[in-house]
């Protein structure tokens, strides 16, 4: 009869989230940035049909990075979360918050007892009355959630890129100075490359939307086309640091 | 599978994460079908129908005019001979592009607009485009089969819907049965029991290139001939300024007509039929005039 090998808790756990994290580090970055009027998201996307950034409800998006299948599947579920819960009570009474723990139940289950944890990081997030209101909450591929202030930056380089946009965001910044922000900061150049290396994405490469508190229903909006050169044209671009 | 439709305290369950059905409908049959209007337990043996108890909405019309459609329906709710609601609102909008009126018991045809409002996002949200007008049109024509059991109970549904169709860059109108056959109408159509007296006025008012205001003009028409006749439809309601609730679908968009200018539009039909009868007696009094 042969024994199945003793493989420690904390060892297993560590290889899942080794190998999660390995997968999730591949992917590019999204980076979520609030402004004066709502959250913005931006990462570099050339499909114009795989979205990383959706519209979840009303109020409420979604950005994920990782495995497309895996995040996709994660949306459609939170979608119809969403509107089951407005349609059985209210759809003021649809929020971030409880998306968040449904994700963060359904991350942490699959983490711990299936073969395989799912190799995604997410975003929710939701734009309320002000600036004050708004939240944002990131999850990560264990169940993790953390209510974030202001910005996250996810996926491949996500720590280092966290440091820059630190380094030059501050509340309550308008729509373009935060979307060029971003793109600077989605263009950095590799971990001990040279800064002449940073790259300017061309606005046609880019998946930026923006939950804008200042719309009435259906705050999402996705931008592109004109729309995105000009903000990302216009304004003096953030001195660099 | 849980029949409690409210959301689950812990991993997301399967229903959620199934992966192929853009429709909120669907979804709703398989995890939570007690929340779905017609899939719920068979009535008892009663009497609902609207002379004994369940408030029943009536006209509805529409109209097709240069560049969209213009949807109205009237204010008044009716309970047999008793007037239920003064301010009932019976147009809305689907979704951005198409507008849907409703017509029988008011109460499951409120919530078949809810779930059909949000069948029409759902599959926007799931899909990141929107569906064909012929789609929306069908999508409701199944919601309202769904309904068949109830509407053999006297409990019936009859929607009016009228869209723009952005691939043809015209506005089309559809009517309904209870047992959710789905026909396509031109130029005009109305619904619910001043139906018959608003068409007769649609048909001598409507003609081709009509422009938006023109078309907002004939619906009111259409409305206040059906509130003539009809009992259960009600006219513009001067005193307290209840205006029919009219929507012009057009490239632009779903737009509620606002009650100033409706106010205005109102007045001037109201003041030419004031005129038209004051004529009338004239000429009784003395024929030669």
């Amino acid at each position: 009869m042969s024994m199945p090998f003793y493989v420690s808790p904390e060892q297993l756990m560590k290889d899942r989230a080794d190998y999660a994290r390995k997968g999730i580090a591949r992917g590019r970055s999204v980076v979520v940035l609030a402004y004066e009027d709502g959250i913005a998201f931006a990462t570099e996307n050339p499909s114009r049909a795989l979205h990383k950034v959706s519209e979840i409800y009303d109020r409420i998006a979604f950005a994920a990075v990782g495995k497309y299948n895996e995040f996709e599947n994660l949306r459609v579920a939170g979608v119809r979360y969403a509107d089951l819960r407005g349609y059985s009570y209210d759809r003021r009474d649809v929020n971030a918050r409880g998306l968040a723990n449904a994700y963060a139940q359904t991350l942490g289950t699959v983490f711990t007892t299936e073969s395989k944890p799912l190799e995604v990081e997410i975003v929710v997030a939701e734009v309320g009355q002000d600036a004050a209101t708004d939240q944002i909450y990131r999850l990560s591929y264990d169940g993790s959630v953390a209510d974030e202030r202001g910005f996250v930056v996810m996926g491949g380089q996500a720590e280092r890129l966290r440091e820059e946009v630190a380094g030059s965001w501050t509340p309550g910044m308008p729509l373009a100075e935060v979307l060029q922000l971003a793109v600077r900061v989605l263009g950095a150049p590799a971990d001990g490359a040279d800064e002449d290396d940073r790259r300017v994405i061309p606005a046609a490469q880019l998946e930026v939307a923006v939950l804008d508190r200042t719309r009435p229903r259906r705050a999402f909006r996705r931008l592109s086309g004109v729309v995105l050169e000009d903000l990302l044209g216009s304004a003096a671009a953030p001195d660099l640091p | 599978m849980p029949t409690d439709p409210l959301i689950p305290a812990g991993r997301l369950p399967g229903a959620f994460t199934t992966p192929g059905s853009s429709s909120f409908v669907d979804f709703l049959a398989q995890h939570a079908p007690d929340l779905l209007p017609g899939r719920r337990a068979p009535l008892p043996v009663g009497d609902v129908s609207p002379g004994a108890g369940a408030p029943h909405a009536t006209t509805i019309v529409a109209l097709s005019f240069a560049g969209g459609v213009v949807m109205a329906g009237d204010r008044r709710a009716t309970m047999g001979s008793q007037i239920a609601s003064r301010d009932i609102e019976k147009v809305f909008p689907a979704d951005e592009y198409s507008a849907v009126g409703i017509a029988g018991t008011a109460g499951l045809a409120v919530e078949l607009v809810r779930l059909f409002q949000l069948e029409l996002e759902h599959y926007e949200k799931i899909e990141g485009t929107l569906l064909s007008l012929d789609g929306k049109a069908n999508r409701l024509a199944t919601m309202i089969r769904g309904n068949l059991g109830l509407a053999l109970q006297g409990l019936a549904v009859v929607p009016l819907f009228a869209g723009f169709d952005l691939d043809r860059g015209t506005g089309r109108i559809f009517s309904y049965d209870v047992t959710g056959g789905r026909y396509e109408e031109h130029q005009h159509h109305s619904v619910g029991s001043g139906s018959v007296f608003a068409r007769g006025s649609l048909k001598k008012l409507w003609r081709p290139g009509l422009d938006a205001a023109e078309a907002v003009r004939v619906a009111v028409e259409a409305l206040v001939d059906a509130a003539d006749d009809d009992s259960a439809t009600g006219g513009p309601d001067t005193s307290r300024r209840i205006w029919p609730v009219v929507a012009t679908v057009t490239a632009a968009g779903y737009l509620r007509v606002g009650d100033d200018d409706l106010g205005e539009v109102v007045a001037r039909v109201l003041a030419d039929r004031a005129e038209g009868h004051a004529r009338a007696r004239a000429h009784e009094e003395d024929p030669t005039r």
